[in-house]
């Protein structure tokens, strides 16, 4: 058993997207973080004081720790912003701002 | 802040000094502030000069506590985007640096050096290297931490303990007596009621202003920056600068958006339209901050007293009482240079200072015939 | 059409879509403002409908109950009675009694201010997990119990392979048997109360008996699953170095005490773990509506002591899915009643107010069963992080409190940064308490989400009056 079986769920196509340069499959109707999780990636974010792996924690948009950069925006909830064909997604490094 | 400063140098003559508060550390506007140590936006007169006092005391401080406190003296930068507001800034920063301030003009191109992100446009400004931070609750608890005193929070007083010839001996508290011959009053905005309780009068009001502050970022802001906006057609005895918000960077991330000076009135009741005002300040000075979102926003009472300077020194009305409150908006700026002025009067030594402008009693024309004070709580 | 009163109602879970039904039955023009893209809020969170679930009961109960909600609102929505505005992150109500402002932040981005006018407001913001720190708890991996049965709810994923689902609180067990039902292997449910002092709180028990029932349906889940459970035992660290790869759990003695000689480890890649729920309420705060304790007070009719500011729901007190449909349902028809100028009479709703009885009750004993072990403060080491955003460890907590005088939760957040990050203090909040050994408050938030400054400059003048 897995969630689509029990739910059977029929998505649409699945389309790519890329983490960190790598191709991977998303589903139309995943969140971010849906489509990193089923991609078997669970972090995608590493903290500005001492760089640790972080990602998914509450999952519904209150702790702010699955921030991800996707097409040059950081600071987007992974767990609320929806994935869409060809996103860019990369893993946020500290603030996610560069300085120039 | 100003109580801990106070305690510090009293401290260091050598005095035994306990610190009551009837809240925690910082839990009044010290905990609300930015930690402005600014010189840049006053005018030559005695608050600037215990402004230049309070700043060569902070770098003082700043060597001996480290980076506890985050002192940063990262200087200001005031811009200015017209030529005309560029004449009268310029005009100022000569009468400052005529009072001993640092100041010193920046053109365009300049500025642009000095803040890769700031607006374009702009006419030229001036920098002040003497501006700096601190973080200010850390600041206060580090300096009582310094200073040796005993803390005494959750703590009220409730009255002024005095001898029949009137001399202060100590106070009176919500968990008893604390019996001492002298008794500084650094309520803040709240010193007022405390003067009262002693029986004297020191109209200390609250003025509400807010601080917005912004998701961490890296140092994309690097001093302290705001804009000069000179209104030429004011009625010339009351023109002044008005001025922006203050934007800068912190060294933990956030960039703080703040109102520092009385005259640039955020200073209704809490709402929206003042936080509009502050993001489109901010907004103005540096386009980038549009997409930058605000985390928070807080709103402190700055103790103003009505001539806008503090309130400094023995007042005669009361002996053993002394003053150290209503610094406006420039309490931790203002911090140290009033501690150190308090600690030589309360030791009978000459003050470095001339403490005339900052007489307590000062007010006492406008007293209220047989009221103690202001109750403005 | 345009002259009848409107209501807005911010949150569509249980409580907002019993309230905007109830309201919009009775005359009243809602504004229904919800941050999901699909009504239901998180107890009926549904798949995007691009993920074409066929059968999304099967991730929940009571589908009953949601279609009655789902029909209902898709034929006010028909008929105009209802606006529902999806993907509206609302960051702050101001206003007055009759003349309310709902500022919200459109779409995914939320970059973009909408604002809402409305003569009355229901909040109905719901709630959030309570976590208390432990060492590891920080690893990917380890997610609050509600995030897996969200992310599992709403997007058909697993974390991993391998779960253990720990804390305490009856949403572990929906939590354990949904993740296990969804083909996940369930290792441990590890509770720190002790359920059976439940049963000397029968009476209580017995006037629910559909809370029993659930109760049993799940135990029967857990033993088909084979879900080993675990009483009076507690995580007491995540092991991993970048990824969680295993749990130390302990039994835990009478005193909450950790028993010696009882810890062993389980190996898993996920660990779902929670301790109870916490009300949103700064939308109601910064409107200035009273809290009692940490949740938004409301009287008979579900009214603040706001003037035109009702709350239902989860935000009132955490209760679950049936009590905030009972206390949306009165919310609503006060409301109605009283935009229409008429004193509502309660024995109109009197089925309601009975089932809001009960089940006030009801979860007031389990909250007294399910509690935290009594020296988990104690228990989080020093090189812990407490605060996840700003990385603030229990150490630099304990120094302020102990040597610079902090000694609240307000001083310490000061002095340490823990609370002043992205989340603001949501998530280290309890735990900050905890170690400042004072007890927890909800802090104050004039933003209730992260505002751009764009959307700050823009809002229009006479809206911000």
């Amino acid at each position: 058993m897995n969630p689509w079986e029990l739910a059977q769920a029929r998505p649409g196509a699945a389309f790519t997207v890329t983490f960190d340069g790598r191709p991977v499959e998303a589903l139309p109707g995943q969140t971010v973080a849906a489509a990193l999780w089923a991609a078997g990636v669970t972090s995608w974010r590493s903290t500005r004081g001492a760089g640790r792996p972080r990602g998914v924690f509450c999952g519904i948009g209150v702790c702010f720790d699955c921030l991800v950069t996707v097409n040059d925006r950081a600071n987007q909830r992974a767990c609320l912003v929806p994935v869409r064909p060809g996103d860019v997604i990369r893993t946020q490094e500290g603030t996610g701002r560069d300085d120039d | 802040m100003v109580g801990a400063a106070c305690a510090l140098y009293a401290a260091r003559t050598g005095l035994d000094v306990r610190v009551v508060d009837r809240g925690p550390v910082a839990g009044g506007t010290t905990g609300a502030g930015e930690g402005n140590l600014l010189v840049s936006d006053k005018e030559p007169g005695p608050e600037l000069e215990l402004a230049l006092l309070s700043a060569r005391l902070w770098a003082e401080l700043a060597g001996e506590l480290g980076a506890s406190v985050e002192y940063e003296p990262k200087g200001g930068v005031v811009v200015a985007s017209t030529s005309g507001t560029l004449d009268a800034l310029t005009d100022f920063a000569a009468g400052q640096r005529a009072a001993g301030v640092t100041a010193e003009p920046v053109d365009a191109a300049g500025l642009r050096e000095l803040e890769p992100h700031l607006a374009p446009g702009m006419a030229g400004g001036v920098r002040y290297p003497q501006d700096a931070q601190v973080m200010p609750a850390l600041a206060a608890a580090h300096l009582i931490r310094a200073s040796g005193a005993r803390l005494h929070t959750g703590r009220t007083v409730t009255g002024v303990l005095r001898a029949a010839d009137g001399a202060v001996l100590g106070v009176r508290t919500d968990q008893g007596d604390i019996h001492a011959p002298a008794v500084v009053n650094a309520a803040g905005t709240w010193g007022g009621d405390l003067a009262a309780l002693a029986g004297a009068h020191l109209p200390v009001l609250p003025r509400r202003g807010f601080v917005l502050v912004t998701e961490p970022l890296p140092r994309m802001v690097r001093h302290k920056v705001y804009a000069a906006d000179y209104v030429a057609d004011v009625a010339s005895d009351s023109a002044g600068l008005r001025t922006s918000p203050v934007v800068e960077g912190t060294a933990a991330g956030p960039v703080l958006i703040g109102a520092t000076r009385e005259r640039v009135g955020f200073d209704r009741s809490l709402s929206l339209r003042a936080v509009r005002a502050l993001a489109a300040g901010a907004i103005g000075l540096f386009p980038f901050l549009e997409r930058v979102s605000a985390l928070r926003t807080y709103a402190g009472f700055r103790p103003y007293l009505p001539d806008h300077l503090p309130a400094i020194g023995p007042d005669p009305r009361v002996p053993g009482l002394y003053h150290a409150c209503g610094h406006e908006g420039a309490g931790i700026g203002l911090a140290t240079g009033t501690g150190r002025l308090v600690a030589q009067a309360l030791t009978g030594k000459t003050p470095d200072l001339d403490l005339g402008p900052f007489r307590p009693e000062r007010f006492e024309a406008t007293a209220p015939p047989g009221t103690n004070g202001d109750n403005n709580r | 059409m345009t002259e009848r009163p409107h209501l807005a109602v911010v949150g569509a879970g249980p409580a907002g879509l019993a309230g905007a039904l109830a309201a919009a039955a009775r005359g009243v023009r809602v504004t229904l403002v919800d941050a999901a893209e699909q009504a239901g809020g998180q107890f009926y969170r549904q798949p995007a409908a691009a993920l074409g679930a066929r059968r999304p009961q099967a991730l929940h109960h009571q589908w009953r109950t949601w279609e009655r909600l789902r029909d209902g609102l898709e034929r006010h929505v028909d008929a105009g009675r209802v606006t529902h505005l999806t993907d509206h992150h609302v960051w702050c109500v101001e206003g007055e009694s009759g003349a309310f402002a709902v500022h919200a932040l459109r779409g995914p981005a939320q970059e973009e201010g909408v604002t809402v006018r409305a003569d009355a407001v229901l909040l109905a913001t719901g709630g959030y997990e309570r976590v208390l720190p432990f060492p590891g708890w920080t690893l990917p991996g380890v997610v609050t119990a509600g995030g897996a049965q969200a992310m599992l709810k709403g997007g058909l994923v697993l974390p991993g392979r391998t779960a253990v689902v720990a804390g305490t609180g009856p949403l572990l067990l929906p939590v354990a048997t949904g993740l296990a039902a969804a083909g996940a292997r369930v290792a441990a449910l590890v509770e720190s109360a002790d359920p059976k002092a439940l049963v000397r709180r029968a009476p209580v028990l017995a006037a629910q008996p559909g809370k029993l029932a659930e109760g049993a349906w799940y135990s029967g889940q857990l033993v088909r699953h084979g879900v080993r459970v675990l009483p009076r035992h507690t995580v007491v660290e995540a092991h991993g170095a970048d990824r969680l790869e295993a749990v130390t759990v302990a039994g835990l003695d009478r005193d909450g005490r950790l028993r010696p000689g009882t810890a062993r480890r389980i190996p898993c890649d996920t660990l779902a773990v929670g301790h109870g729920m916490l009300p949103h309420t700064d939308l109601a705060e910064t409107l200035g509506c009273t809290l009692s304790g940490t949740d938004v007070r409301v009287d008979g009719e579900q009214r603040t002591d706001v003037p035109g500011v009702w709350a239902a729901g989860e935000t009132t007190g955490i209760g679950g899915a049936a009590l905030a449909l009972a206390e949306g349902h009165i919310a609503g028809r006060s409301v109605a009643a009283r935009l229409h100028g008429t004193t509502p009479d309660p024995r109109r709703w009197a089925t309601a107010s009975r089932s809001r009885t009960r089940l006030r009750e009801f979860f007031a004993a389990l909250d007294a069963v399910y509690t935290p072990p009594a020296d988990w403060a104690d228990r989080i080491t020093d090189d812990t992080v407490v605060c996840r955003c700003e990385e603030v460890t229990a150490e630099q907590v304990r120094t302020a409190v102990d040597t610079l005088g902090a000694g609240d939760v307000r001083t310490v957040k000061l002095l340490t940064r823990a609370g002043m990050g992205w989340c603001q203090g949501r998530i280290c909040g309890p735990a900050v308490a905890g170690l400042t050994g004072c007890p927890f408050t909800p802090g104050r938030r004039p933003f209730a989400r992260p505002v751009p400054l764009g959307v700050l400059a823009a809002l229009p003048e006479q809206e911000t009056d």
